[in-house]
């Protein structure tokens, strides 16, 4: 029994950590550029499939399968995720501020379409199955399973956790602050912002479609109604509540939502009567967008915040077409 | 080609046209995109059907068909009902979030974050109350008359377009001709110096929120009463909103119905010609090419 709860815990914690490599790279774009990306299923959902079409053994009606080894697939994924958020951003940081907000839920929708339609190389709405999971020797032993790729997962998130690190506190990470803060300083300084934007939103693309790759190896299967928006949604709740700007922050948000988000469906599927539990995990929901704008008015900050290296007054009025606004 | 995609299309434009100009106005004047726009819509058709229904129940005469059309009496007082209802719930979200928000100063795309949040409450909240089973506000059958050319249309959708004229021209000759009018020019112009001039700003927010709800909750019903009503409703039209309020030149109403228009009509086209599945990407493409190639859209002015 033990050995269950530990194999159970050991689950848990696995996914948490396939949200928490979600969230940081939602926070190199939202936490450290103030780039909003309302289209994170997207990314998620390109990363996990090509991953998937390059590793799974060949299926006679779909194309791919590949059979590539598993790292082959991630990077894949993460290259396939970053072209495409660089190509998003491309067209838009130019732009409005707003623009990229509104093209990335663009990008959202249509990949979601992508996936259902384009059944020859996605399975359509039946996804695509038997994606080789990491230590698939083990499978026999759900306990070894389950902490080997607990262990591997955790790597990848110390691992891009101290890569982060050192970028946000590189030249680059100042810049890429700086901008945040105030572009016109930093272009009189002679840094190009949209360059700096630009690479920033393309490595954090990237990384969620690492993400979306650790998360469907994991799983073994994906289907497109693992990406729908509800997943943005939740990832935004992860850095929100961590403390948006902080990488520490965005896993320990991730751990947190993810655990809230587990219990709360688990006592709905244990106390509610079956015919009123769509009812219920709607309420779930709900739950969410509330605490996610009650979060913005009362705590803007998160759990844990930016840290020592924030540069003071991120929620204060910035820019005069701000101030004139203050009624 | 069956020309009969031209009145699908026109009349699939006409509701998402009604449904950018709420967009284009909040998106002007409060100077954030409203991703909780949608959720005005499913709003309006849902308290449409809540309000018509429990009507229907005080009396039966209200439900049976007036002539040619598929509802009774119970729908248009419905409608009025709910127009002011969605109104109020605007003003309520605004009261709640985005004006403490704004008061503070926050930065747009804090505003655009917490539209999110908003949006996603709103609509589980109708999923939560009235569960995700399609409803309609009346089961009657229609048969389309003929209008010659090859294009049919049932009395309820020629009925809606009608409206949706009325609508627009009203709203540009109350952007145009009055004096609040002038006021949300003005606003959407420059906040500051409006407010100099003696422009009394917070009001004109509060019509611009009650406008664009009701515009929305008018296209709600309008979806409602000739597709069906869903929790997901106006989530489903948000893109296509968004890329006509862009497409159309953010502030101008009469670009936004035109632009809506656009994208109804290509929606249509796509359907025809690639196939049904594809209908939702074509906002997306329109959004793109706007992007590249006019980001101020056909009748904005340059940033």
């Amino acid at each position: 029994m033990s050995l269950d709860i530990l194999a159970y815990g050991a689950f848990f914690l696995t996914m948490a950590l396939t949200y928490a490599i979600m969230c940081l790279g939602l926070n190199i774009q939202w936490g450290q550029t103030g780039l909003f990306n309302v289209g994170i299923a997207a990314f998620v959902a390109i990363g996990a499939y090509v991953s998937a079409i390059l590793t799974t053994p060949e299926t006679p009606d779909r194309f791919g399968g590949f059979d590539l080894p598993i790292v082959v697939g991630w990077l894949g994924a993460s290259i396939a995720a970053g072209l495409a958020a660089w190509l998003v951003g491309a067209l838009t940081i130019r732009l409005r501020s707003d623009y990229l907000a509104i093209a990335t839920f663009g990008v959202a929708v249509s990949v979601q379409l992508c996936v259902l339609n384009i059944q020859p190389l996605t399975g359509g709405a039946f996804g695509v199955g038997f994606i080789p999971r990491p230590f698939g020797s083990l499978a026999g032993n759900p306990l070894t399973f389950s902490l080997a790729n607990l262990a591997l997962t955790a790597c990848v998130v110390l691992g891009l956790y101290l890569a982060l690190e050192h970028l946000t506190k590189s030249p680059w990470g100042r810049v890429l602050r700086a901008i945040r803060e105030d572009e016109v300083a930093a272009q009189a300084l002679g840094k190009r912002p949209i360059r700096f934007r630009l690479q920033a939103f393309t490595i954090g693309g990237a990384i969620m479609g690492l993400a979306g790759a650790v998360q469907g190896h994991f799983i073994g299967f994906i289907a497109p109604d693992n990406y729908l928006p509800i997943l943005t949604f939740q990832v935004w709740a992860m850095l929100i509540v961590g403390g948006s700007g902080n990488n520490r922050g965005a896993i320990l948000g991730a751990v947190l939502v993810w655990g809230l988000w587990a219990l709360t469906a688990a006592a709905v599927s244990a106390f509610v009567p079956p015919e009123q539990q769509a009812r219920a995990s709607s309420l779930q929901i709900v739950a969410i967008g509330v605490g996610l704008c009650l979060i913005l008015l009362l705590r803007p900050r998160g759990i844990l915040g930016e840290g020592r290296s924030s540069i003071a007054g991120r929620f204060k009025p910035k820019s005069k077409a701000q101030q004139k606004f203050k009624e | 080609m069956n020309p009969q995609f031209l009145m699908d299309g026109l009349i699939a434009g006409a509701m998402i046209g009604l449904g950018a100009i709420g967009v284009t106005l909040t998106y002007s004047i409060l100077r954030f995109a409203n991703f909780a726009h949608g959720e005005l819509l499913s709003w309006g058709a849902y308290l449409a059907m809540a309000v018509s229904g429990a009507l229907g129940m005080l009396s039966t005469t209200l439900v049976k068909p007036i002539a040619p059309f598929s509802f009774g009496w119970s729908l248009p007082i419905a409608a009025v009902i709910a127009i002011l209802l969605t109104g109020l719930l605007a003003l309520a979200v605004d009261a709640l979030l985005f004006g403490r928000l704004r008061r503070r100063g926050s930065a747009v795309i804090i505003l655009v974050m917490a539209s999110f949040g908003a949006s996603l409450a709103l609509r589980s909240l109708l999923e939560f109350i009235f569960t995700s089973k399609p409803a309609y506000y009346t089961k009657a059958l229609q048969i389309a008359v003929k209008l010659g050319g090859g294009l049919r249309a049932t009395p309820d959708q020629l009925l809606s377009l009608g409206l949706t004229l009325v609508a627009v021209i009203a709203i540009h000759l109350l952007m145009t001709r009055t004096s609040i009018g002038r006021s949300m020019r003005a606003v959407s112009e420059n906040p500051a110096l409006a407010g100099i001039a003696g422009v009394d700003v917070r009001k004109v927010i509060r019509v611009v929120w009650f406008l664009g709800a009701a515009l929305a909750c008018i296209a709600g019903i309008m979806t409602g009463l000739l597709v069906q009503i869903r929790p997901y409703l106006g989530h489903d039209l948000l893109l296509p909103l968004f890329a006509a309020a862009i497409l159309g030149g953010i502030g101008s109403v009469p670009g936004a119905m035109l632009a809506g228009l656009i994208v109804g009509l290509s929606e249509a086209a796509a359907v025809q010609l690639v196939g049904a599945e594809w209908r939702a990407a074509v906002s997306f493409v329109i959004l793109v090419i706007v992007l590249l190639v006019r980001p101020r859209g056909l009748f904005g002015r340059a940033a």
